[in-house]
């Protein structure tokens, strides 16, 4: 008998397997996945989580008789009451309780599966890229760190290659003939035992001579001698900053509606999802906004009502203020999206577009308006409804571009919108995959 | 790691180590020989996570498989269902090969490990290693070298001929494998050690010669395609044939040799799982008997303590628990269950048997060694002709398992018999014939092709009972059927009594294995 330890063996044999599966029912797990986000919470859109496809995608089907065609016999245990002869009506779907069962998974319309965040976000977020940053200051993006870069004769004590020292210390003594260790033992023992035979001087010396030019040598050789030491070379490099902080502005003045509220949620989300594949760190900055601003937490953002004016840039500029306080754009990736039905008061337009100018668009990497209509103002396609005053404040920074602006009024346009901002360029594409 | 026994202990406690297990194997193994007359494979036990249990789900248990996206959606339904709590995994798995591997988890205590070296290693193995349909139709020494080269020549001609190509043929041929076993014994046993080489001797052999299909082709010059008779024409194609991909691989004019061996590959290790399928409540039984002897012996020789009996005991009933139909948890009858139900009840009708045994089962009653008779049992009988054979009007009585005609043109269902003196024939004939594979897989055979004219293939399905194919399904696989077979198939549903023909479906074979 054998015992074996399978244990410790490479795990994900069926890896492969997976992905095959994957593949072939990429369609449908891309539907389901698109379609499960909008139950998550913002931050946990990305864990792994099942997705549920229509089994009929990845059938593997057998010939076998029809649940319901044909006569059935069914010999079942725990009979109470029958005799032989009795009748038993019908009950609706279940056939008295002997309905058998087919084969698992085979039956059910639906197939279950855990996704894990990979899949879950290579299937949601594919084909997209961030927008072309070269066109920003890049500059802004780099933190110093350091990067192995082979091995240099000099360096601190804390940096010592050892193997590589040690190394060259054993070549050195290979070729300048140091005596081993074994050597020097084997002769101080014959000349031991030569000793103790009584052998002649004659005999001895010879010997005697031979160890002491050895013991020289392999004083004079030393065993690591300070050419041999080789040190771990470090090479500072910049690295792009890891991490992002991503604002939601949002209007909760009474004009919002909740559902207008779950579209920018929807948004949110979905950007949220795509910076944390760009970025180690992303951190999320809730800001609503009346007539006045303020910070809250993802809860009381998207619940909780207020009532009250609609005064843009107080947004802006708590915005503006909570960047200089926490995070300063030498350490931290800043994008910055904004929802809301596009009213403003007339007055503050301009002070919008000022703040959003000289104070919001230098520091940001990237930023989204997002204007949410209520489902019943939906047009008819050709129709151009009315502009809102935000919509024209802000409509000469999307026109020169530095202002991603769009306009939904159903859940189903979010992603489309969405993927729309987002898209890999055709002609950028390799670069970006690279 | 485990503590140091108490005096006769195997293990204390539920921790367990390598050490643990090789003495409780040595203990199992004295009595499985001596007690219970067990003959064995040689045992390999092999510990692993439950990650790796999982992959092993995927594979059919099997250690090495070759790769489709079918185990992936295997493994996905299953960690799933793993994950959210609703399924526990197996204790183990155990393969029928020489030497025998059981896969035991690491999460179990020393008390599951042991139950399970006893179920797997012993039980399980006997059985494989003597029940005739296993040695008839299963190859253990060969089996994992077989899988080995399977795998491999499947990976080649994906390198060869791409993924795509190979997942068709694969889809194709994993459609058509529940009908592609030899059911009656041929002459030669299977040696799956050979496949290999016989493969490439098939190569050579189809680049010297040629298909006798070909000869058949109509050309201007000869006319000994149309001469050929209709009996000879069928004698030569091996018809009727209810082993598709036997046919296919052998027939099929279009296909090229990689796919007639892929064909041969599922078609072998449909082969391979077909006696499992046929003897699932003694396989279970027989093991769980064991399994039951075993311990029940280990404890009574103060070898395991009274802690881990009544854990043991615990998992066992677990195991063999049976739900009545009325029961919301009722699935169906359990072949732990009823095999080791079925097996208690012999070991009583040979050691205490009462007057109506003694009617019922002259031979075995009172026999007194009830392990011999057992052992004659698993080696000579599966699941149908065990139950037909030995069901018990006691256990009958005991499980109070009745019949229920559903026939869709009466208004109700019908109680056809239960556990009393007129219905225990009944039931317990109804009750083999469900166990009967040939009773309760469609009856489908290829039994013409059209060769003179459009080359059109003729399968039947012989209907019992009225009991059509589920549709959707049938034209898929007919699609695959079609699609190997490169022109048009006919599936006619004919009912066996009275030879009307119920239904008939034929599909246009797509050009995609060309």
């Amino acid at each position: 008998m054998n015992i074996v330890d399978r244990r410790l063996n490479p795990g994900g044999k069926s890896l492969s397997n997976r992905q095959r599966f994957l593949r072939r029912a990429k369609t449908l797990v891309q539907r389901a996945v698109r379609e499960g986000s909008g139950e998550r919470r913002i931050s946990d859109i990305d864990q792994s989580g099942e997705v549920t496809i229509p089994a009929d995608g990845v059938r593997e089907p057998r010939f076998h008789r029809g649940p319901t065609e044909g006569i059935q016999d069914h010999v079942l245990p725990g009979n109470k009451r029958f005799i032989a002869g009795d009748t038993i009506e019908r009950e609706s779907g279940g056939g008295g309780g002997g309905s058998s069962p087919g084969d698992a998974g085979e039956g059910e319309d639906d197939f279950r599966f855990v996704l894990t965040r990979e899949e879950f976000l290579d299937l949601f977020l594919e084909d997209l890229e961030l927008p072309d940053l070269s066109k920003r200051k890049l500059a802004t993006l780099e933190a110093k760190g350091f990067r192995r870069a082979g091995y240099s004769a000099n360096g601190s004590p804390v940096n010592l290659a050892v193997l590589r020292t040690m190394r060259n210390a054993l070549s050195r003594r290979i070729a300048m003939r140091r005596p081993k260790k074994p050597e020097l033992l084997d002769l101080e023992q014959e000349i031991r035992r030569l000793e103790q035979e009584g052998a002649p001087d004659e005999l001895l010396a010879p010997h005697r001579k031979e160890l002491a030019l050895l013991q020289q040598r392999s004083r004079r050789i030393p065993y690591v001698d300070p050419v041999d030491l080789r040190y771990r070379r470090l090479e500072p490099v910049s690295r792009p900053i890891a991490q992002a902080v991503m604002f939601c502005l949002m209007d909760v003045s009474g004009s919002m509606t909740e559902h207008m509220k779950d579209l920018a949620k929807r948004f949110y989300m979905l950007l949220y999802v795509f910076l944390t594949r760009r970025y180690e760190n992303v951190e999320i900055v809730f800001i609503r906004h009346t007539h006045e601003a303020k910070e809250v937490d993802e809860e009381a953002f998207f619940h909780s009502a207020e009532t009250g004016g609609t005064v843009v840039s107080s947004a802006l500029r708590e915005m503006q203020r909570i960047a200089m306080e926490r995070f300063p754009t030498q350490d931290w990736n800043i994008y910055a999206a904004q929802a809301s039905d596009g009213d403003n008061s007339p007055e503050d337009n301009s002070a919008c577009a000022s703040l959003l100018k000289d104070e919001i668009l230098p520091i940001c990497q990237y930023f989204a308006y997002l204007e949410v209509g209520a489902e019943e103002t939906r047009m008819p396609a050709g129709f151009i409804g009315r502009r809102t005053t935000l919509w024209q404040t802000y409509k000469p920074f999307g026109d020169e571009g530095t202002v991603a602006m769009r306009r939904v009024t159903d859940r189903r346009e979010i992603y489309p919108v969405f993927r729309e901002l987002f898209r890999r360029d055709g002609a950028d594409a390799e670069g970006a995959a690279g | 790691m485990s503590q140091p026994a108490r005096e006769g202990l195997l293990f204390q406690g539920k921790d367990w180590d390598f050490g643990t297990l090789q003495r409780s194997y040595d203990a199992i193994e004295a009595i499985a020989r001596t007690d219970l007359g067990l003959d064995t494979y040689p045992n390999q036990i092999e510990v692993i996570t439950t990650e790796q249990m999982l992959d092993a789900y995927a594979s059919t248990g099997m250690p090495l498989f070759y790769k489709h996206w079918s185990f992936g959606k295997h493994f996905a339904f299953h960690e799933a269902v793993y994950r959210r709590g609703l399924m526990g995994l197996a204790y183990e798995i155990v393969i029928n090969s020489s030497p025998c591997i059981s896969y035991i988890m690491e999460e179990n205590t020393a008390a599951m490990q042991t139950l399970v070296m006893a179920h797997a290693a012993f039980g399980h193995n006997h059985f494989f290693k003597n029940n005739y349909l296993f040695r008839e139709w299963t190859d253990a020494e060969g089996i994992l070298d077989y899988l080995d080269f399977a795998k491999s020549y499947i990976t080649r001609c994906e390198e060869r001929y791409g993924e795509a190509a190979v997942e068709r043929v694969l889809d194709a041929a994993h459609a058509l494998m529940s009908h592609s076993v030899h059911r009656y014994p041929r002459k030669r046993r299977p040696d799956l050690r050979s496949e290999e080489r016989r493969e490439a001797e098939r190569h050579r052999h189809r680049e010297e010669t040629y298909n006798d299909l070909w000869r058949t082709v109509p050309s201007s010059t000869t006319a000994s395609g149309r001469t050929i008779s209709e009996e000879r024409r069928r004698a030569l194609l091996e018809l009727p044939q209810e082993n598709l991909l036997y046919f296919l691989e052998k027939s099929a004019p279009r296909l090229q040799p990689w796919q007639r061996e892929i064909l041969r590959i599922v078609r072998q290790i449909a082969q391979y799982f077909y006696p499992q399928r046929q003897t699932k409540v003694m396989n279970e039984g027989c093991a769980t008997y064991c399994h039951y002897q075993i311990l029940t012996h280990l404890h009574e020789r103060g070898q395991i303590d009274d802690g881990a009996f009544l854990e043991f005991l615990t998992s066992h009933t677990n195991v063999i628990r049976q739900p009545e139909f009325d029961d919301p948890s009722y699935g169906g009858i359990n072949p732990y269950a009823l095999g080791f139900g079925m097996m208690q009840d012999i070991e009583r009708i040979c050691t205490r048997p009462t007057g109506e045994d003694r009617e019922w089962f002259p031979d075995i009653a009172g026999r007194g060694d009830a392990m011999a008779v057992l052992r004659d049992i698993w080696t000579n009988y599966r699941d149908e002709s065990f139950i037909a054979q030995f069901l018990s009007p006691h256990l009958i009585r005991q499980w109070r398992l009745f019949h229920l005609v559903d026939d869709p043109d009466a208004p109700e269902l019908r109680v056809e018999a239960i556990h009393d003196e007129r219905g225990y024939r009944h039931v317990r004939r109804v009750l083999s014939r469900q166990y009967d594979i040939a009773w309760q897989d469609p009856d489908i055979q290829v039994t013409d092709v059209d060769l003179a004219g459009d080359r059109r293939l003729i399968v039947h399905h012989h209907v019992v009972n009225g009991g059509l194919l589920a549709e959707a399904d049938a034209r898929q696989v007919l699609q695959h059927l079609a699609d190997l077979w490169g022109y048009d198939v006919v599936l006619k549903e004919v009912d066996t009594s009275t030879g009307i023909l119920l239904k008939e479906h034929s599909l246009q074979a797509r050009a995609v294995f060309s």
